[in-house]
Parts: structure tokens; sequence; C-alpha cells
């Protein structure tokens, strides 16, 4: 059977080297289950997801709740995207849904996640994302789909830095972007 | 760059977007029944004013979902944006 690999492996010792300053830490967090949930939010199948997840979805446009290790992230008015480690199951999810209206689809595959933390983190994804990144109006409880150096990422706001979702096949680019923007911070 | 409110997400830069065209163009109730002028009329005419125009906008780098503005051609002003299906704001 085939060695799995993260689409940004290639990048550990680099990022690490980065990461010696101080002022940012880079790592990619590798394997992360992605759900993408589709539901009316209204509906009584929302409620049952809610309960599974053991919180409610958040209707409110740009946020994001956490259970546990799980977080709910807003991606649209009836779709959310839930993050956990590695071996958290779909299917729980799938039964509260059951066969009403909506979907549940494992998404894991579609990104990767970077860490972008430290003191720098947000000056260094403010060379190439055009939103405010300030915690006043962008901290944790809030999520962002948006551009960073042109890639589409999800952007989710963290005590300390950001995790930064991307695409599988962004990853390098995003990685190579990443350095490239950090160099004076780690120089 | 423009700054696009999207009515979900709030403003963010132009490249976020995809321009979808006029807005409030009704899909013909009986296609079939069209004759070729018609239909070519539904395909591809659409109004060109200098000034306030409703068109659709998608927030296609974002959230996905599509939605109608209204943009002074003029002056790239955007006097409202609001959820399909609404009907189309006053504005200036
Ligand atoms: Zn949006």
């Amino acid at each position: 059977m085939a060695e799995r690999r993260s689409p940004a492996a290639a990048f550990a010792d680099r990022f690490a080297t980065a990461s010696k300053s101080g002022a940012l830490t880079l790592a990619e967090i590798p394997f992360l289950r992605q759900i993408n949930v589709r539901v009316d939010p209204e509906s009584p199948a929302a409620a049952d997801l809610g309960a599974a997840l053991g919180v409610a979805l958040p209707v409110s446009p740009g946020t994001a709740v956490r259970s546990g290790e799980v977080t709910v992230a807003w991606q649209g008015p009836d779709e959310w995207l839930v993050i956990g480690p590695e071996g958290y199951e779909a299917e729980p999810l799938r039964a509260a849904l059951g066969d009403r209206h909506g979907s549940v689809v494992d998404v894991s595959a579609q990104r990767t996640t970077l860490l972008v933390g430290g003191p720098r983190a947000r000056e260094v994804l403010a060379h190439g994302c055009a939103i405010d990144l300030h915690p006043s109006v962008f901290g944790p409880g809030a999520v962002a789909q948006t551009m960073l150096a042109r890639a589409q990422v999800v952007l989710l706001p963290q005590q300390d830095g950001f995790l930064v979702l991307v695409r599988s096949s962004f990853a390098v680019y995003l990685a190579e972007w990443l350095l490239d923007a950090a160099t004076e911070y780690v120089t | 760059m423009l700054l696009i409110p999207c009515p979900w997400c709030g403003p963010r830069d132009e490249a976020e977007f995809h321009y979808g065209g006029q807005a409030h163009v009704a899909y013909p109730a009986d296609p079939g029944a069209l004759s070729d002028e018609e239909w070519a009329r539904y395909l591809f005419f659409r109004d060109n004013p200098k000034g306030s125009f409703a068109e659709r906008w998608s927030h296609s780098a974002g959230c996905r979902r599509w939605f109608n503005a209204v943009r002074d051609t003029a002056t790239n002003e955007i006097h409202a944006v609001y959820r399909v299906g609404e009907p189309r704001p006053v504005t200036p």
C-alpha cells in the first residue's frame, strides 16, 4: 500500500528553521478530518446535526464554534465545515442527518492545514490578505473564506496565530509564499 | 479595485468575485414556444445603461453565494446589495 504523504510534508525542515527565531511559528498540521455539512439551518435535521456535534450550527456569517476538539465553521447560509482530529468520524453526522434533505461529505483530502503562529503571524498574512486580521474584529470564534496570496483559503484565528486551510494542490505554492513573506521576520 | 459588500461576508476585494451580468432576467415560461429571434433576445440582449444597473455577482472565493447588486456603471459606486429572490431596492 502506498505511503500517505501530506501536501506540505516536504516543507517540515524549512518550516522548523523559520520557526527558530521565535517571531513566527510555521508548521503543517496534516490529515485533520474535514467534513462539509449542508442543511437548511431552520430544519429539524440541523438541530439533530447540532446535537450530534455537541454544539448548534453557527448561523452568523463568519463565525466558528468549538465543541471539544471539533470546530464548526460557517461557510455559507446552509453550509458548514467541521474540522476535527484525524480520528473524528463523519458517520454519526451522517446518521443524524439520515435520509433528510442535506449532505454530510468527508472532504479531508481537499485541503491541508498550515499553522501560522507567533508574534509576527498577522503581519506575515497581511502581506497577501486584504481582510482585517486584527484580533478586535478577527479573533478566535471567527472564520473567513478569502484569498491569501491569490490562493483560496479558509482562515481560522486561534489564541496564537491562525490556521490556514488551503487546497492540497495549492499547499506547496502557499508554503513557498509564506516562507518568502516571513523572510524579514525570521532572519 | 472595487470593494464589494457581500450580503453574507461583508466588504471584500473585487478579486474574490465573479460577475454574472444583468439581474432579474427571467427564464422564459415556455422556451419551446419562442421564435429564434425571441430566444436570441432572451439569451444575448441586455440593458447597457449609464448609471444604476442591477447585476448579479458571485462571491466565488468566499461564501460562493450569488447575490444582486445595484452598481452605477459610470462611477462604480455600489448603491445596494441584496440576496437572490429579493426585489430590487429603491436606490438613487
Ligand atoms: Zn460572501
